[in-house]
C-alpha cells in the first residue's frame, strides 16, 4: 500500500485533458452550484447575521434641559442622570427592536401636575423618541410641558453582538425549551424506532399474510402534514374525546400528545430504514446459528441486531431530526408545553421579534447539525458490511411466530388507519360533539381562515412546479457531480451544499428566507411573495433525499458509457438524453413523487414566506385549527391525503407505463 | 362663443373617452394592496359594498391574524407591499406608527366619528373602524355536567369551582390575549392586575396562540369557559353553539380596528378614496352587522346575541399605555407563567 503511493508520487501526475463537454458540464454544475448558494448559503448567513443584530437604549444620546420657573438648566445627557440615579441597570438596557424606555424614570421628582418644561434632543440621528405615540427622530431640541412629558418614552439604536443569545438563555421560559424538545425527540425515537423495527421485521422475516396491505397501510402517515394526528388525538382524547378514559385523566394536550403524534409521522420513515437494513442481511450467517444449535432469542441478538445495526441508528437519527424541527403538531396539541420550533413561531408572529426568532432558529440547528454529522458517518461505515457473496435472507413459515407478527402488524395498522379515520370522520360531523349529523358543512373553506379552496389549488400548483423544476435541478446536479471528470474541489463543495439542506429546519430556511429575500437591496427582492419563492424554498428543503437517490442510481451505471460515448465523438447531451435519462427513469419518477407529496403537506418551511394569493393547503390546515375551526381544519387534511393518494396512483400507473418502455432491458 | 362650444365639446369627449376607459375596461382600474385582518367571512361583503360606489378600485386582500399580519408588516418595513392597512388592531398600528410607518390623512367626515376612534395627532396616522370587546364565552350544557355557575366578574373565574374549565389565549401570540391582560393591568392597577392573574393562573386550563379559538373550543365543548371576544362568541352561538356570551361586571378591555396609509404607496390617491370611504356612513352601517361598537356617533344598533350591556362596560382604554409597556407586561407574563412547563 504504501510502496504504491510513494510510486505514483514520483511519476508525474498524467491527467486528462478537460474536453469541451467537461467545460460544459462544469459550467452545469456551477449554476446549480449557485443555485445553492442563492437558495441556501445566503439566506443562512442573512439570518445568522440577524441574531447578532441588537438593540439596546443608548443613554448618552439623549439628552434634557430641565426649566422649573428659573430658565433652563445646562443639558446633561441620559447617562450622566442615570449615573447618578441608578434607575435603569446596565442589563436592562438590552432590548429588542420594540424596545422602549420612559424619560420620566431618570426625573426622581417628576410631577405630570408641576409647572416644569423639559427639553429633549437625541445628539446622533441613530434612535429615535416617542410623544405618545408620534415618533421623533431629527436632532432638534423638542420642548414638553410636564403633562406631556410623561408621555415620552425613548427608543433603542441598533448595534451588533451577542446581547440577544445572552437574553435567550437568561429567559427560562425559552431555554427551558430546549430540554423540552430534546426529551420529546429522544422519547420518540426510541418508541417509533422500537414500533418500525418490529414492523419491519415482521414484513421481512415472517410468511405472514397480507405483507402488501401492511406495508401501505405503513406508508399513509407520509401522505399527510404532521399535524394531523395532532387534530386526531384531539377527538379521540381531547375533553370531548370519543375514548378519553384510555388516558385516565392525563391530558392530551402536552407531552402524550405529542409523542403519540410523533410517532405516527414518522412512523414510515423509520420503517423505509430500518426494512431496508433488515433485507440485506445474509443468510449464510443464520445458516451457522442454526448448525451452531443457537436459540432463536440469541440469533436475534448476535446476528440480527448487529446485522441492523447501522440502519436502526440511521433511523433513529432521522426520527429525532423530524421531530426535534416539526412545529405542526405541537403547535396543535402542545398545550402549554414549549417546544424549541413553536418558540420561532411565536418570537416571529406573536411578538415580531424578529432577532430573539434568529437565535432560536440558530439553537435549534445545534442538535440538528449534530444528529446528521452522526448519521452521515454511519451511514458511511454501512457500506463495508455488504459482501458480494451475501445471500438473501428467505423466511420459512412458522405458524405461531407468522400469528404473532400479524397480530402485531394489525395493532400498528389499525393505529395509522385509526388515525387517518378519525380525521375524516371528524370533518364529516356538522357540530362536534352536539350535532352528530352527517355534513359538508365543513368543507366550505372560503368563508373560513387560511385561503378557502383557492389554497387547495395552490397547493396542487406548488406540488407540480416543484415536482418539474425540482427534478430537473436535483438529477442534472446530481449527474454532472457523478459524471465529470476531475475538479474534485468543486465536486465535493458541491455534494456538502447538496447534503445541508437535511441538517436544516424547514422553519430555520423560511425564517432565513424572509431575511435574504425580502431585502430591497436584493437584486432578487421580486421573488418575495410569488408562488416562485415557495418553489424555491421546497426544492431547497427536500434537496437532500432527492440528490442521494438520483446519485444512487446514476452510481448503478457504469462510466464506461460515458468512455464509449466520447469514443464514439457523441456530445454528452445525446448520451444523456438517449441513454442516463430512460436508465434512470424509474429513479427520476420517484423524485419527482417525493417532491409532490412533500410539497403538498410541508408547512414549516413556507409558513413564513406564502402571500394572499399563494396561500397553501397545509397552512390553511395550521391556521383553521389556530383559529378554532377544527372540524374543517381536518377536512382540508384529508383533502390533501387524498391528493397524495392520487398522485401516488398515477405515479403507480405512469411509471408501469414508462417502465415496460424504457426498461424493457432489464428483463431481457 | 365657437372656441368655448369647441372647449366644452372637447371636455366632454376627453370625460366620455376617459369613462369609457375606466368603465369599460376593469383592467383600468387601480389595484390596491390591503393587509387586513378582518373575519374572512366579512372580507368579501367589505369589497362588494366598497366597490358599488368605487368600481375603479380593485381591492387585493392580503387576510391573515393579526399577528401574523403585523409580524409580515414590520418584515417588509423597508419595502412596503401594502398600500392600505383596513381593519387592523390599533395596537398594533401603534408599534408601526412609532416606525414611521404611515402616511397621516385626514379622511373627509372624520368629524362624524367618536375622537376616541383615531389618532390625537392633528393629521391622525390612523382611523378606527369599530371596536372588538372582550367577552367570557360560557357553555351552558357542560356547565350543567361539571355543575359550574354562571360567572358574573372576572374574580369569580378565580373560583376553586373553575379549576381547569378555563381557557384564555396566550398574550405573547394573541392580540386578544393581551387586550385582556392590558385591561385587568388598567383596571385593577399593576399589583392588583398580577394577583388577579396569579390567581386565574390556577384555574386555566391552557393558553391558545390565537384569541378566537378560546371561544370556539368552548362552543364545542372542550373547555367550558373560554376568554375570548364577544364577535366570536356572537358567530358561534350562531351556529347553533350552546354558550352565553358573558360581559363581566368589572368592564372589559376592548381595541379598535383601525385603517391607515402605508407610505412609500404610489397609489395615494386611491388610498385616500378608501381611507374616506372606510369612515363613510355606508361603512359603519356594514361593520355593524357584526360589531356592537362603531366610530360613527349616533349610528350603532344593537346586534344579535351581543349582551345589551356591552357598550356601558367598555373601559377607558388608553392606547399609548398599552404600547408603550407591552413589552414589559410580555417579558412579565411570560416569566409568571409561561417558563411552568405544565399548567398544573
Amino acid at each position: 500500500m504504501t510502496a504504491e503511493i510513494t510510486a505514483t508520487a514520483s511519476v508525474p501526475d498524467i491527467r486528462p485533458k478537460t474536453s469541451k463537454d467537461d467545460r460544459t458540464m462544469i459550467g452545469f454544475m456551477l449554476v446549480i452550484g449557485l443555485y445553492l448558494i442563492v437558495a441556501l448559503a445566503l439566506p443562512l448567513y442573512a439570518m445568522l447575521s440577524k441574531s447578532f443584530s441588537t438593540y439596546s437604549f443608548e443613554l448618552g444620546n439623549f439628552e434634557f434641559a430641565v426649566d422649573k420657573g428659573e430658565g433652563w438648566s445646562e443639558p446633561v445627557t441620559a447617562l450622566a442622570l442615570n449615573q447618578d440615579l441608578q434607575v435603569v441597570k446596565p442589563e436592562e438596557l438590552a432590548t429588542s427592536s420594540d424596545g422602549r424606555l420612559a424619560a420620566t424614570v431618570f426625573f426622581s421628582d417628576f410631577s405630570f401636575r408641576s409647572p416644569t418644561k423639559y427639553r429633549l434632543r437625541q445628539i446622533r440621528l441613530e434612535s429615535s423618541f416617542l410623544v405618545g405615540s408620534k415618533r421623533i427622530a431629527d436632532t432638534e431640541w423638542h420642548e414638553f410641558e410636564s403633562n406631556q412629558f410623561r408621555r415620552i418614552v425613548l427608543r433603542p439604536s441598533s448595534a451588533t453582538g451577542l446581547e440577544n443569545f445572552r437574553t435567550y438563555f437568561s429567559t427560562p421560559a425559552l431555554f427551558r425549551s430546549i430540554e423540552n424538545s430534546l426529551f420529546i425527540a429522544f422519547l420518540s425515537t426510541m418508541i417509533t424506532v422500537s414500533l418500525a423495527f418490529g414492523f419491519a421485521y415482521a414484513l421481512n422475516r415472517s410468511k405472514m399474510r397480507f405483507k402488501g396491505v401492511f406495508r401501505l397501510i405503513a406508508m399513509a402517515p407520509i401522505l399527510v402534514p404532521s399535524l394531523l394526528p395532532g387534530i386526531a388525538l384531539v377527538y379521540l382524547f381531547g375533553n370531548q374525546g370519543m375514548i378519553k378514559g384510555l388516558l385516565f385523566g392525563e391530558s392530551i394536550y402536552g407531552p402524550i400528545g405529542i409523542v403519540i403524534g410523533s410517532v405516527f409521522f414518522t412512523f414510515p420513515h423509520a420503517l423505509i430504514i430500518i426494512t431496508t437494513a433488515l433485507a440485506i442481511s445474509d443468510s449464510r450467517l443464520y445458516e451457522a446459528a442454526i448448525s451452531l444449535r443457537a436459540s432463536r432469542w440469541r440469533t436475534f441478538w448476535t446476528v440480527t441486531i448487529p446485522g441492523a445495526r447501522y440502519g436502526l441508528i440511521s433511523a433513529a437519527f432521522v426520527v429525532f431530526n423530524l421531530v426535534i424541527t416539526d412545529f405542526g403538531l405541537p403547535k396543535v396539541i402542545g398545550g402549554q408545553y414549549n417546544m424549541l420550533a413553536v418558540d420561532i413561531y411565536k418570537q416571529v408572529i406573536g411578538q415580531q421579534n424578529f432577532e430573539m426568532g434568529a437565535v432560536v432558529s440558530v439553537v435549534l440547528l445545534i442538535p440538528a447539525l449534530f444528529a446528521f454529522s452522526i448519521d452521515r458517518y454511519v451511514q458511511k461505515r454501512q457500506v463495508a458490511v455488504l459482501s458480494s457473496r451475501s445471500v438473501p435472507f428467505e423466511a420459512k413459515p412458522h405458524k405461531r411466530f407468522d400469528l404473532i407478527c400479524l397480530s402485531y402488524c394489525l395493532l400498528v395498522g389499525i393505529f395509522i388507519v385509526g388515525i387517518i379515520g378519525v380525521c375524516q370522520y371528524a370533518a364529516l360531523i356538522k357540530f362536534w360533539p352536539y350535532q352528530l349529523s352527517l355534513s359538508l358543512v365543513n368543507y366550505n373553506f372560503d368563508v373560513m381562515d387560511g385561503g378557502g379552496w383557492a389554497s387547495y389549488t395552490n397547493s396542487i400548483q406548488l406540488g407540480i412546479y416543484t415536482a418539474i423544476a425540482g427534478t430537473i435541478i436535483v438529477f442534472s446536479g446530481a449527474y454532472v457531480v457523478e459524471k465529470t471528470n476531475g475538479f474534485f474541489a468543486t465536486r465535493s463543495a458541491f455534494q456538502f451544499l447538496a447534503m445541508m439542506p437535511m441538517a436544516i429546519p424547514g422553519l430555520v430556511l423560511g425564517l432565513a428566507y424572509i431575511f435574504f429575500f425580502n431585502d430591497p437591496a436584493n437584486p432578487l427582492n421580486g421573488l418575495y411573495a410569488t408562488m416562485g419563492i415557495l418553489v424555491v424554498c421546497t426544492v431547497t428543503h427536500f434537496y437532500t433525499v432527492s440528490h442521494l437517490t438520483a446519485v444512487t442510481a446514476l452510481k448503478q451505471m457504469d462510466r464506461e458509457f460515458e468512455a464509449v460515448a466520447s469514443s464514439l465523438k457523441q456530445p454528452f447531451y445525446r448520451l444523456v438524453s438517449r441513454v442516463t435519462v430512460p436508465v434512470c427513469m424509474p429513479a427520476i419518477l420517484d423524485i419527482s413523487i417525493y417532491l409532490f407529496v412533500n410539497a403538498m403537506t410541508t408547512v414549516s418551511a413556507v409558513i413564513f414566506l406564502y402571500a394572499p394569493d399563494t396561500a397553501l393547503a397545509a397552512i390553511a390546515v395550521l391556521n383553521m385549527d389556530d383559529a378554532g375551526d377544527v372540524a374543517p381544519a381536518a377536512a382540508m387534511g384529508m383533502m390533501i391525503f387524498y391528493t397524495n393518494v392520487t398522485a401516488r396512483l398515477i405515479h403507480l400507473f405512469v411509471s408501469r407505463k414508462l417502465l415496460q418502455k424504457t426498461q424493457a432491458w432489464r428483463l431481457r | 362663443m365657437i372656441r368655448r362650444v369647441f372647449k366644452k365639446s372637447a371636455l366632454i369627449t376627453c370625460i366620455a373617452a376617459i369613462s369609457m376607459f375606466a368603465f369599460a375596461n376593469p383592467a383600468f382600474a387601480v389595484d390596491l394592496t390591503v393587509y387586513t385582518a378582518v373575519e374572512a367571512e366579512d372580507l368579501k361583503r367589505y369589497a362588494e359594498t366598497f366597490n358599488k360606489e368605487h368600481p375603479d378600485i380593485n381591492i387585493k386582500w392580503v387576510r391573515d391574524s393579526t399577528g401574523i399580519v403585523t409580524a409580515k408588516l414590520l418584515a417588509e418595513k423597508n419595502n412596503p407591499q401594502a398600500d392600505v392597512i383596513w381593519g387592523i388592531a390599533a395596537t398594533s398600528l401603534l408599534i408601526m406608527k412609532a416606525e414611521g410607518m404611515f402616511v397621516p390623512y385626514k379622511p373627509k367626515g372624520i368629524e362624524m366619528l367618536d375622537p376616541k376612534f383615531y389618532d390625537s395627532d392633528a393629521t391622525p396616522s390612523w382611523v378606527g373602524m369599530d371596536a372588538w370587546v372582550a367577552a367570557v364565552c360560557f357553555n351552558t350544557v357542560e356547565a350543567a355536567k361539571y355543575n359550574l355557575p354562571s360567572p358574573k366578574t372576572w374574580w369569580d373565574l378565580t373560583k376553586p369551582v373553575y379549576k381547569g374549565h378555563v381557557i384564555m389565549p396566550n398574550p405573547n401570540s394573541s392580540g386578544t390575549g393581551f387586550l385582556d391582560v392590558s385591561s385587568w393591568l388598567q383596571m385593577f392597577g399593576e399589583t392588583g392586575g398580577w394577583a388577579y392573574m396569579d390567581a386565574l393562573h390556577e384555574n386555566i386550563a391552557r393558553y391558545t396562540h390565537s384569541g378566537s379559538k378560546p371561544c370556539k373550543l368552548s362552543a364545542s365543548g372542550e373547555i367550558p369557559i373560554g376568554v375570548s371576544f364577544a364577535f366570536r362568541g356572537a358567530r358561534s352561538k350562531d351556529a347553533g353553539a350552546p354558550i352565553d356570551i358573558i360581559i363581566p361586571r368589572e368592564g372589559i378591555g376592548w381595541d379598535l380596528e383601525a385603517s391607515a396609509i402605508i407610505a412609500g404607496t404610489d397609489k395615494l390617491e386611491a388610498a385616500k378614496t378608501l381611507m374616506d370611504w372606510s369612515i363613510s356612513k355606508t361603512a359603519m352601517e356594514m361593520y355593524n352587522t357584526a360589531y356592537a361598537v362603531v366610530a360613527y356617533k349616533g349610528i350603532a344598533k344593537p346586534v344579535r346575541h351581543f349582551p345589551p350591556e356591552t357598550l356601558s362596560r367598555l373601559i377607558d382604554n388608553d392606547f399609548d399605555f398599552a404600547a408603550n409597556n407591552r413589552k414589559r407586561i410580555l417579558a412579565e407574563w411570560q416569566k409568571r407563567y409561561d417558563s411552568k412547563s405544565d399548567p398544573k
